[in-house]
């Protein structure tokens, strides 16, 4: 009982590390990146390439793959996406969508099409006994990196001069600027920021989540979901979406194995029927 | 007004009348239309049969009782819809005399209307439905059926002392006949199935899944997944200590596929599976082929797919020499009844009644030789015929 609901904790943290990135650019920024799981993707490759051809540890992989993602990310924004921040949505779908193709065309010429699979040092393989319970030593792994990472962005958000200049930014941007605030220097950051997050998430998922050419597609549905049903004002609101759904997949794959799949639309659809505005929206309580 | 209708009657029109002027033509070329998913999640399965094909070709020649061979290779990127249209183009506007490859069932089956009404076999080289065969007169298999793979394994689990078992599929076509059929073998002969597990084809972490095989502490538990998915799977059973819980693990050969075993690494060892190919089988045609197989293709080892594809082609060939060049479907299509030969997985024959592959299943066990992880035969079954024919026809 207690195996499955740390798995699920588990399962839910790597969500997050992924969903957040988007959680961040769709909530902060008001974009919507479709093309979010191929940066997940870019990590997990640069991650297998930097693993089995170059023998990099493992370890030191996790920073690289978040640092040249979010260094891509910063790339891409300056030259394609900041030309769409006043763009309508639906031009904003269209173009992260076709960028998910070429980015999965682009990655099956490079990589071929086969699942590609990293060797985890020997110290994070296998389980250990906690308390009685048996837990998976990677998944104890990802749930101390990520809750690092959650403490770490809720005050960066909060409490830093760099937080309140985004929120400003996100709030009112002529204002933001006529205060003396560089936004577009502002959303740089952070869309690489995100999309850096979204690296770092694909290096750690690539050995439970698998990868393959198209991980952006098969992970959309998931990456949207925890960003719905959290709302996207707080950091917090997508934590607990992911939990929630982390928790709610493994247990329902567990308890109801014929039904498991379809356990996480569910809670979904309940929890957007209860709080159509996400989990803490300012809307949310009306 | 050109209807959707009248436009299929006019397309069926033009098959049948492409067909009709066959005979006519001074024909010096056999045209192969190869029909595979070379992108898309099922890529892997396309190259490797591709790479079998052309592996024949290199070591045989292109030249077969007089005729050219001709092979044209098109993409479906496993969309159904996309196979059949391929099918007829290839039919209608190239006039291929063989089609050949069909990665998945359901790609196999949607050419069924096609090769009946254009009267030219189709060469199943990848995909294992049992049912496939059954669909048109025109196919022939030259991979294996699902059903072929699991009674052994259902077999050997109950003679070695397996008693209590957990099935894990993937929920699809191949793996509920994997189910099927050992469970029907495995109960026959005194077996328990404990639990039998469904997993969405799409399944990201199969955590929830093996916790719960865990818990219902099985002897062995019986796997199958397609390939790709197979090795992320060998990863978590590892990880969760289900081995040292001392559950074995027991699967069809899909799931220890020679393209990726070396990536799983030491989770993989000691696993036992049940398939009709092994990159280590010990026999002069495999070591030949293996070794033209790799050093036209980079290194990569063949897998049970790409052998496939081997003897399908093999299968033209030897159908075309036993016809004396007339490469006419129906004339094919008898020859290819009945033919048997050695192939690099062992002997096989097509089955003259239902067009289906009979060759031995060999159970394996995952080891290291040489600094690489092989499937290692260690039994026999000899002339397995699709059991769910075979018992069709209550043989």
């Amino acid at each position: 009982m207690l195996t499955i609901l740390f798995d699920g904790v588990a399962y839910g943290m790597l969500l997050f590390i992924i969903a957040v990135g988007l959680a961040i650019t769709l909530g902060l920024m008001n974009f919507i990146n479709l093309a979010h799981g191929a940066f997940a993707m870019a990590g997990g490759y640069i991650t297998v390439v930097l693993m089995n051809r170059y023998g990099v540890s493992f370890y030191l992989c996790l920073p690289i793959a978040f640092l040249v993602v979010a260094a891509l990310g910063a790339l891409l924004e300056g030259t394609l996406y900041r030309r769409l921040y006043s763009a309508p949505h639906l031009d904003q779908v269209l173009f992260s969508v076709g960028l998910v193709f070429m980015s999965v065309a682009a990655v099956h010429y490079l990589m071929g099409g086969q699942q590609q699979l990293i060797h985890l040092p020997p110290e994070l393989n296998g389980r250990t006994e906690i308390f009685g319970i048996g837990v998976g030593r990677y998944r104890l792994f990802i749930t101390a990196v990520c809750a690092v990472l959650v403490v770490a962005l809720q005050l960066v958000l909060a409490k830093t001069r760099f937080g309140s200049q985004l929120r400003a930014a996100v709030d009112d941007g002529r204002v933001a600027r006529g205060l003396g605030i560089n936004v577009s220097a502002v959303f740089a950051l952070t869309f690489a920021f995100g999309s850096g997050l979204a690296g770092l998430g694909g290096a750690m998922g690539a050995e439970i989540l698998g990868l393959d050419p198209n991980f952006p597609l098969k992970f959309m549905v998931y990456f949207l979901i925890v960003v719905t049903v959290g709302g996207t004002s707080s950091m917090t609101g997508p934590f607990l979406a992911a939990l929630l759904l982390g928790i709610a997949d493994v247990a329902g794959k567990y308890y109801f194995p014929q039904i498991g799949a379809f356990v996480i639309y569910g809670v979904m659809v309940i929890m957007l029927v209860l709080r159509p505005h996400g989990l803490f929206s300012r809307e949310g309580a009306r | 007004m050109i209807t959707r209708r009248s436009f299929v009657a006019a397309s069926a029109g033009l098959a049948m009348s492409a067909l009709a002027a066959i005979p006519g033509h001074a024909q010096e070329t056999v045209k192969v239309g190869l029909i595979l998913p070379m992108t898309g999640p099922f890529a892997s399965t396309g190259r490797q049969v591709e790479a079998g094909v052309r592996t024949y070709m290199a070591m045989h020649g292109d030249t077969v009782a007089g005729k050219k061979i001709e092979l044209v290779v098109r993409d479906d990127a496993s969309t159904a819809d996309q196979t059949r249209r391929i099918a007829q183009e290839l039919v209608v506007n190239e006039g291929v005399n063989v089609l050949g490859g069909f990665g998945l069932t359901p790609l196999a089956l949607a050419v069924a209307p096609v090769i009946n009404q254009a009267k030219i076999p189709a060469v199943v080289m990848a995909a294992a439905t049992s049912s496939i065969t059954e669909q048109s007169d025109y196919y022939v298999r030259s991979s294996f059926t699902l059903p072929q793979a699991s009674v052994p394994v259902g077999t050997w689990a109950a003679e070695n002392g397996l008693k209590r078992v957990v099935t894990l599929v993937s929920d699809y076509g191949p793996g509920i006949d994997a189910e099927t059929w050992f469970t029907k073998e495995f109960t026959a002969k005194g077996g328990e199935i404990v639990e039998a597990v469904r997993v969405p084809l799409q399944n990201p972490d199969f955590a929830p899944y093996l916790q719960r095989v865990r818990d219902a502490d099985p002897d062995a538990i019986f796997v199958f997944l397609p390939s790709g998915v197979g090795s992320l799977f060998m990863k978590q059973f590892a990880d969760r200590g289900l081995a040292e819980a001392g559950i074995k693990l027991i699967a069809t050969g899909d799931v220890t596929d020679d393209d990726l075993l070396n990536d799983m690494g030491q989770p993989a060892l000691g696993a036992i599976t049940g398939h009709h190919y092994s990159a280590a089988h010990d026999s002069p045609e495999n070591k030949a082929y293996v070794e033209a197989f790799k050093s036209a293709h980079n290194g990569m080892r063949p897998n049970f797919m790409s052998v496939g594809g081997y003897d399908g082609m093999h299968l033209i060939y030897a159908a075309l020499e036993k016809t004396g060049g007339d490469a006419t479907g129906e004339a094919l299509i008898e020859a290819m009844k009945g033919l048997s030969w050695t192939s690099p997985r062992g002997p096989i024959t097509i089955d003259p009644q239902t067009r289906d592959i009979v060759q031995n299943i060999y159970m394996r066990e995952v080891k290291e030789a040489d600094g690489e992880l092989y499937n290692v035969e260690f039994a026999t079954y000899e002339a397995v015929k699709d059991p769910a024919k075979a018992e069709a026809s209550g043989q």
